[in-house]
Parts: structure tokens; sequence; C-alpha cells
């Protein structure tokens, strides 16, 4: 039987398995790194960058760098948390992110993650993008204005539900999440709240209509325990905290 | 040693004074901090010139033009400039009329609202203009600390200030650090 | 617009012609748009419809490329390149003048739809510019006569066959020589050589000449072919990455113009040593012009027996070439984007590894290397790879060509061996008065006189050839200005710190530019730069932020003149954010104005 191949994470030592990433490998061994587009059910995708982490000095996304034995992978760094923290604070000013009037905060990936970094303002200077809010759908609303661009319920769309409801359309600073009808609207489509991509969103953008505000503040997901100890919300079960409808 | 009290200053700008009320949430913990700090112009003293301070706190995000004097005087004033809450942070819930033109908001709150009387954009000059769009403290003037919530917690709130003012370095617990 | 039948008979033939392949989505909405002058939803929908695609994946395409129009254009589309060096020669005079004299504004199309006027990246004819487009079709040379002529044909509606042929006149401006544009080349010469000794033999010489990628990158060009022959796979590619999108260089335009044949050898010749039976070139839209041209050299070629079925009589040499167009997307100038785009796709840099040589074009192993390279690697396979290893440095073998451009006497092309010292080329082209140089493009190095002892090789500055001269009379930050703009237009959006990240690096540099910024913005600039170098996904982020960090480094006084002495301004005019409040309230009182005499404006304790 041939060794177990390993790397080191901040010192630690990971191993791994032929043909696993860095960030599955860390997952695997309990270990968190923040992450937003990358979601373990689908391939990974490496566009938020939140999971830098240095390989062998050289900056990564930890989602789509492959393991290799003996790398040297750092990731609770003072150097690459500023960064993780950068990229937050740039999709913060990015969007319009109003936490205190969004139904998914204390259960919201992206505020979890920017807690996580210790993301404390949003430091850059506010786009205030001007995004519609799509609530022609019974069951579920889009707020364009917290989409991040993770494509996640795109790839859940696409890949797991068959159903091809969104894409992200144009290029640089105007790229954008639509809907794939003419009318560009939700309430246009199959979807339903009980697909993959009604569930794998890791901000507010695409929520569920007629619950809301149901868990006291305080008792929430990420309340009480960072996002390393509680898990993604999006691959929790509703017993735990997630919003899971299958 | 008698320590010569440190001088605090606060106010709202385009917030809702909860960041204010969270202050005063402080309860019987105001008395131990009235023994060290001692309030300079804040809408708890009504106190109206502001003087020189060591501490400015300010909540509310900068929405028209008054309140960009009254935050140029803070940074003119206060030695130190703490932002508290989503607005003075973000803009918070004031700054989503950013998605609208000014003139769509102006025309629809006195020009179409319901039920209007001699409709009319209010024009009188004691009454601040209103910016394009509201926006968070630092892009107006530089900020020292930020301190978020919706608001930040009355616990919040007393560790910021005990760290800040007994020197020490700011580390939040985590459940003092949140958005809303 | 087009009558329903008209318009659906019209994207039918056009997907016909390309035999109905999805990987030609591209070159199909191109040809659409060429026929009916936009993409209409009804224009999208028939082309998924034909081509058996999702509608969104033929909207996400025509929402990519900028040269795709998926709202009504004029009849004429002007685009005028809006390069630093382009502005250097007054192409903004000309801009506002053309749009004056035609009554529309930039960005805008006429009322009568007959034409529309903008601007566009780097057209590559920085030697010849001011420069633009019109329908696609480069226009060298503006000048206000020529500009008066436009505005009459314009006006006239006279079809682009008709107007005078030496507005679209090209030169080559070969300005130095040497083993490459130099030396005679027999066509048939490297594909003979290869017959004759062996694609083994060849790699060798390939491998012992020490060439490396001319694109830039440098990556050793014979570790990359053995690399793709070496890789498992029945069927492989060979790809000219021809999408000179880096502003300030034009090389492979005068290569493609002029020594096409020797291009298409090289590729020929990568074909037989890796074994691939396909060769794209993948030529960026602005250089659309040459197109029927090289269609022309290679159909010579097939004839001549040197390319296509049973190449110089060997049946087992079989080799063509497809030329593809580009659409206005710089970030198609990296090898994996470029590969997506020609799989019909939008132009997002893949996840590498792996690389193309194992995964590229229908994921199979392709080689992608730069149209210089092509070129060089045919000399080499007859002259020898120590003929060429003769020439240059240690790291650095054989020549370079370079794209001079900017202030300069003589500007176009010089060759010249790896190693010259940057003064020597100043001196060359007759820069008397060089302030700083802009090497290798926006995304390249800014230097200042300190270092024109330096050299151009990968062991110092490794360059893809943009050469842009500035002299004692530019303001440095001009040109830093447009190049910040130039990435937020061409970022492709996917990464976090390249698509937000740009466009706050562009609005800092333009705060200081325009005399609002203090030195914690030029702090922000840094720390911002900082970020994206190491965060981006592909280079096009990673090296957003050069020309910001170098001008720091090399010119801090031209940032620093523009100053405020103060510790902090806004990040937005005061007292331009009350104008809309002052008009809807007609208020003219003091307490309408911010005025910044009469504000603490940057006051601290």
């Amino acid at each position: 039987m041939s060794e177990e191949q390993s790397f080191t994470l901040d010192g630690r030592r990971v191993p791994f398995q032929a043909g696993q990433t860095i960030m599955a490998a860390a997952l695997a061994a309990g270990v968190y790194i923040p992450h937003l587009c990358f979601n373990r059910e689908f391939a990974p995708h490496g566009s938020c960058r939140v999971c830098l982490v240095g390989v062998n000095g050289r900056m990564q996304a930890a989602c789509t760098t492959p393991a290799a034995a003996g790398q040297t992978v750092e990731s609770e760094t003072g150097e690459i948390r500023e960064i993780r923290r950068g990229i937050l604070q740039m999709l913060f000013v990015e969007g319009n992110h109003v936490c205190p009037a969004c139904e998914k905060s204390g259960a919201c990936q992206l505020q979890a993650v920017a807690y996580y970094v210790g993301m404390l303002a949003p430091h850059y200077t506010h786009f205030y993008p001007r995004r519609p809010v799509d609530a022609s759908h019974p069951e579920a609303v889009i707020d364009f204005n917290r989409c991040i661009l993770c494509e996640l319920c795109v790839r859940a769309s696409r890949d797991v539900d068959g159903k091809n409801v969104f894409a992200v359309q144009g290029r640089g600073i105007e790229a954008h999440l639509v809907v794939n009808t003419p009318s560009g609207k939700l309430g246009a489509t199959d979807f339903s709240i009980h697909d993959k991509a009604a569930q794998v969103c890791p901000t507010g953008a695409i929520l569920t209509k007629h619950r809301g505000y149901e868990i006291p503040i305080g008792q929430r997901l990420y309340d009480r325990k960072p996002i390393s100890v509680v898990g993604d919300v999006a691959t929790l079960s509703e017993s735990k905290g997630g919003r899971r409808h299958d | 040693m008698i320590e010569s009290k440190l001088k605090i200053a606060t106010c709202s700008l385009a917030g809702c004074f909860g960041c204010h009320m969270s202050l005063l949430d402080l309860d019987e913990r105001l008395f131990e901090l009235a023994e060290r700090v001692e309030l300079d112009r804040s809408p708890l003293t009504d106190i109206k010139e502001l003087g020189e301070c060591d501490l400015g706190l300010i909540e509310g995000g900068v929405c028209n033009a008054e309140n960009v004097h009254v935050l140029m005087e803070f940074r003119a004033r206060c030695k130190i400039l703490v932002a508290i809450g989503a607005c003075a942070l973000n803009g918070g819930v004031p700054a989503m009329r950013n998605q609208y033109d000014l003139k769509d908001c102006l025309e629809e709150s006195y020009l179409r609202g319901i039920g209007l009387v001699n409709p009319q954009i209010p024009n009188d000059p004691e009454i601040p203009l209103l910016l394009n769009q509201v926006h968070p403290l630092h892009e107006v003037v530089k900020i020292d600390y930020f301190l978020p919530g919706c608001p930040p917690s009355a616990d919040a709130i007393w560790t910021f200030v005990n760290q800040l003012l007994s020197g020490q370095p700011l580390a939040l617990p985590y459940t003092q650090i949140h958005y809303d | 617009m087009a009558e329903p039948d008209a318009l659906i008979q019209t994207v039918h033939d056009i997907v016909q012609r390309h035999g109905g392949m999805p990987t030609r989505l591209l070159q199909i909405l191109r040809e659409a748009q060429d026929s009916l002058t936009w993409l209409s939803p009804e224009t999208l929908d028939a082309v998924a419809g034909k081509l058996g695609v999702s509608p969104d994946k033929v909207r996400s395409v025509a929402e990519f490329y900028s040269f795709l129009y998926t709202a009504p254009r004029g009849s004429y589309d002007i685009l005028f390149s809006d390069n630093i060096t382009d502005r250097m020669l007054g192409n903004r005079e000309l801009l506002h003048a053309l749009c004056d004299r035609l009554g529309v504004g930039i960005g805008e199309t006429r009322a009568d739809g007959v034409v529309t006027v903008g601007t566009t990246s780097c057209t590559g004819m920085c030697d010849q510019g001011p420069a633009a487009l019109v329908n696609g079709y480069a226009l060298t040379r503006l000048d206000p006569p020529r500009l008066d002529r436009i505005v009459e044909l314009v006006n006239g509606q006279i079809p682009l066959t008709q107007w005078p042929r030496e507005f679209f006149e090209v030169v080559s401006n070969i300005r130095r020589a040497d083993i490459l544009l130099g030396r005679h080349f027999a066509d048939g010469a490297a594909l003979r050589a290869v017959l004759k000794r062996g694609p083994e033999a060849i790699l060798e010489e390939l491998v012992k000449s020490g060439l490396r990628g001319q694109g830039g990158a440098g990556f050793r060009s014979g570790a990359k072919w053995v690399s793709c022959r070496n890789a498992p796979g029945e069927v492989k590619y060979v790809v000219c990455n021809a999408d000179e999108g880096e502003p300030g260089t034009f090389k492979d335009r005068v290569l493609m113009q002029d020594f096409a044949d020797l291009v298409f050898e090289g590729m020929t010749l990568c074909g037989r040593v890796i074994g691939a039976r396909q060769g794209f070139v993948y030529l960026r839209g602005e250089y659309r012009y040459l197109l029927d041209a090289l269609k022309a050299t290679l159909q010579r070629r097939r004839e001549a027996g040197l390319l296509g079925a049973a190449i110089l009589g060997d049946p087992t040499f079989n080799f063509d070439i497809d030329i593809h167009l580009g659409a206005g997307a710089y970030v198609c100038g990296e090898e994996s984007a470029l590969i997506e785009s020609l799989e019909g796709k939008h132009g997002v840099p893949r996840i590498r590894p792996p690389f193309p040589t194992t995964h590229g074009y229908l994921n199979q192993p392709t080689v992608v290397n730069n149209v210089e390279t092509f070129a060089t690697a045919a000399k080499i396979a007859v002259e020898g790879g120590a003929w060429f290893a003769n020439r240059g440095t240690a790291e650095s073998k054989g020549t370079k060509l370079l794209s001079l451009s900017g202030d300069c006497k003589r500007p176009g092309i010089y060759e010249y061996p790896f190693g010259v010292t940057v003064r020597r080329v100043l001196d060359d082209c007759g820069a008397r008065d060089a302030q700083g140089i802009q090497m290798a493009g926006p995304a390249g190095h800014m230097i200042s006189a300190k270092q024109f002892d330096r050299r151009i090789c990968f062991e110092d500055l490794a360059t893809g050839g943009s050469f842009m001269v500035f002299d004692q009379s530019r303001d440095i930050l001009d040109g830093i200005r447009n190049f910040t703009h130039f990435f937020v237009h061409e970022s492709c959006g996917f990464c976090t710190p390249c698509r937000v990240g740009t466009s706050l690096m562009r609005d800092l540099v333009t705060k200081v530019h325009t005399g609002h910024g203090t030195r914690y913005d030029l702090e922000e600039m840094r720390k911002l730069g900082r970020i994206m170098r190491v965060a981006c996904h592909c280079g096009l982020g990673q090296t957003a932020p050069n020309p910001v960090l170098d001008s720091l480094d090399q010119f801090p006084e031209s940032w620093e003149r523009r100053l405020r002495s103060t510790a902090f301004e806004p990040a937005f005019d005061l007292d331009a954010a009350l104008e809309q409040a002052r008009q809807l309230t007609g208020r003219s009182d003091p307490g309408a104005y911010l005025r910044e005499e009469e504000l603490m404006l940057g006051t601290m304790p």
C-alpha cells in the first residue's frame, strides 16, 4: 500500500487523494477555507477568489488548485486575510447589500464570510447600481441587487434541475444575472422553490416568498458561531438552520 | 492622579437614532462611562456648539448639505472619528433611495402622493438640500474606526469604547459583530 | 429591419455556410450582423434555433463582444481607436469634430439611423493614427480633410466600396529587419525540411534554438510542442494567436499582412510535428481588412500543395487552416479565453491547469502560439536551432519584433536581437526627448529615463512588442488614466478583483488626475493594486494595476503635483451632488451650495 499523500496547510498535515483540490482536501480534513462560489456539490468555478491561499508562496484559488504532495499552503495569514477582506469589500460595494432590510440576514453566507475575514465596513466607494427586483414568481423573489455572480444558481439550474433558468450576460462590470425568458421574468419560467437552484444562493438574491424573519435575532444560523464552525447555509438541512425544501 | 476626562461628541445624520438608543442601552454602565468621559455636543446633551473633542461617534449616512457641514465639523474637531451603525458604514436603509433619481423621490413624496393639498416640492432655505445620493461617511471624510450593526448592540458599543479608551487593540467578540 | 421571413432565410443561409456547427457561433453572429446591421432578439433566436443551442448561450456571446450589437446601430458604424497613442495624435479633437459635423453624440446613433460614432480600444494602427474602424474596416491617418470627406460620404450614404482607397491604406513601416524580416524564405522550405528530417529532428532544432513565446509570456516553444506531441489524444490542434490586442502593438498585423506565408508555414510545420490536421488563426476583429487576402493566401497554398490534403505529395501529411475573426475582446488574447472563443463561446479564461497542450480546443491537445512564434519556428526549421540561438542573450535567444509608437520620428516595426537596450531603440526611432516608455503595453512595465539602459529580453524587460514613447511634453497621468479605462472596458467580469477592482482603480486615478486626490488615495491605489496582482483569475486582472503601480514608483512627481495638501478629499463632488435638488427647488440661497471655501474640507485635528 502506498503511503498516503499530504500537504501542509498552515503547518497542519492535510491528507489528500489524487485529483482532489486543496479546498476539497481541506474540507475533508475539517479545515475551513472561506469561499462563496464554491459548493462541494458542483464543479469548482474559481470566480469569487475568496478562497485564495498561498501555495508554495504563490496565491491560488484553493477551490481550483489541485493538491500536490509536499505543498506548503498558507491560509490564515495576516496578508491573506487582508486580501480576502478586500475582495469581500469589493463585493459589498459592487451591489446593494442592505443587511438590515434583507430576510437572509443572519443566515447569509456572504455576510458570514465577511464576519469571518474580519470585515467591519465596506471601505471602498459604493457603486449603488440600480438593479431590479423580480417578484413575478408565486413562490420566489429575486433581488438582483444582492447577486454576487457566483453562478451557483446558473450551474444548479442547468446541471441539476435541467431547466437552465439563469445565465450571466454582459462583460466586465456590466456582467449581470438574467432569467432566461424573453420577458426576463422568473414567473415565466418553470422554476420551483424545490429546485436546487433555489437553495444554493450564498446571498439573499434568491429568496422564498411567504416566509421571512422567522428566527429571532440572536438565534439565527450565524448569530452565535462563525461559518467555519456552522458550515455553509446551502449545505445544511432545514433542521440545522438551512432552508432546503427537499 | 486625577486624569482629565475624555471629551466625546455624538450625532445622528441620516439615521434613525437607533444607534443612540443602543448607546442608552448601556444602562447602568452609563454611570461608569460618565466617570471617564464628558459629553460634548450630542443629542443627549443638547449642546449645540461642538468643542474640541477626543472622540466623535457618528450615526447615519450623509444625505443632505447639512449632514456634510456637520460631518466635516466633527472631523475637524474630533481626534478620533468613528462611524457607527449600518447607515454610517454603507448608507443603510436611507441609501435605498439611491435606486431612484432624486427627482422621482421628491415628486413621489410631494407631488404625486395620496392626499396632498397644494402639492409642491419644499424649497424653504431652512430645509437642507438633498444630495443626489445618500453616501456613507467614509466617502466624505476620513473615518478612523467603524462599528457595524443596525444598531450595534450596547455590548458592542461598550466593548469598543472600553478598548478604545484604554488603548487596547480593537477586537470585538464574534457575537458583537453583525451588519443588522 | 428585415422582414421576418427574410431574416430567417438570411440566418439559415449563414448557419448552413458554417455547417450548422455551434463552434462557429461567433463567426455566424458576425456575419448575421454584417447582413442585418445589428443582432435583434429575433435574429438571436433564429440563430439559436438553427444551431440547436439555447437562446441564452447565443445571447451571452452576443453581449460579450464589443463589436456585436444587440441594439440598433447606424448603417455607418464609426469607432475611433482610443489608445493613448491615438490621443497623442489628436484623436479626441477629431472625434468631437466628426460628431459635431454629423450631428451625433459620442457613442450614439443619429436619429435617422445612418451613423453611429463611438470609441474602441487600440486598433493596432499606432504608427499611422489617429485611426478608426468603419463597419469593422480600418481607417488610418485621420486628419481634418479626411474627416470632411467622411462627413460627405456618410451623409451621401456612399457605400464603403466607393470610399477612397487611401483612407483604408495600411502601411507596414518596417524600419529595421534582422533574421526574421530580412532574409528571404522559400515557401515550403520548412515543410520540406520536416519531411526530410522528421518531426523529432525539427523538434530538436526548436528546443536547441531556445525560442520562447513571442507574445510576451515567454514559455519555451520547443517544450510546448513536445508536450502537445506527447499528450494522449488522436485529434490535436494548432492555434495561431493573432488576437493582437495589447495597446501599442501591431507587429502581428505586419506579419499577417506581409509574411502570411511564413506564419502559415510555421503552423503547418507545427501540425506535422505534433500530429494535428487542423489549424486555426484567431484574427482580431480589428484586422478584418486582412481576411480576404489571408483566405486567398491559404487557397494559393492549397493549390501549391503546401496546405490541405497530401502536402508536398505526402499522403500522410494533411493539414488545413481556418481563420476565425474575433469581435473586440482583449481578454481573448489569453490562450484559454481564445480557445473558448474559438469554440463559439464568450471569452472567459479557463481554470488552468489543465493547460491547452493537453486540454485545448474541444478539450484536445492544442498548441497555441503567437504569430511571430510560428513565423520564427518556420525559419528555425530551415536554418537550424544554432543559427537562431546565435543571436540574443543567454535566456532570450534570437530576435524580437518591436512595435514603436508615440513620440518618435520613425514609428513602425523594428526587429532587434534580444538584449538590445531601450536607449538604442530610442536612438534608432528618433525619440530625442523621451520621458518614459510604456513597455509591453498597459499590462507591461512603465519605465523612466533612469532605466533606459535596461535591456529588452526575458531576463530584464520582457515584452510582446509594444513600445510606446512619451516625451517630456506629455503628462504621464494622461496615459495611466487611459489605461485604467482600457482595463475596465476589457475585463471579462468573471472574477471579483478584476471586475470590481478595475473600476475602483479607474475612479481613484481619475480622482487624482482631476486634482481631487490626496496622498491617502495614492496609498489606496497601491493597496488595491497589490490585491489585484495576486488575486485575479487571469493575467488580464493581475497585470491591470501595473501602469498605476509602476508610475507611482517611476514617476512619483507626476502624481504628487496633482495632489491636494489636505489629508483627505471626498470620493465625489459635493456641490455637484446638490445640483439636481437646486434645480428641483429653484433655490440659489447660500445654503443651496457646498462651496469648498466654506467647508472644513479635509480638516483634521
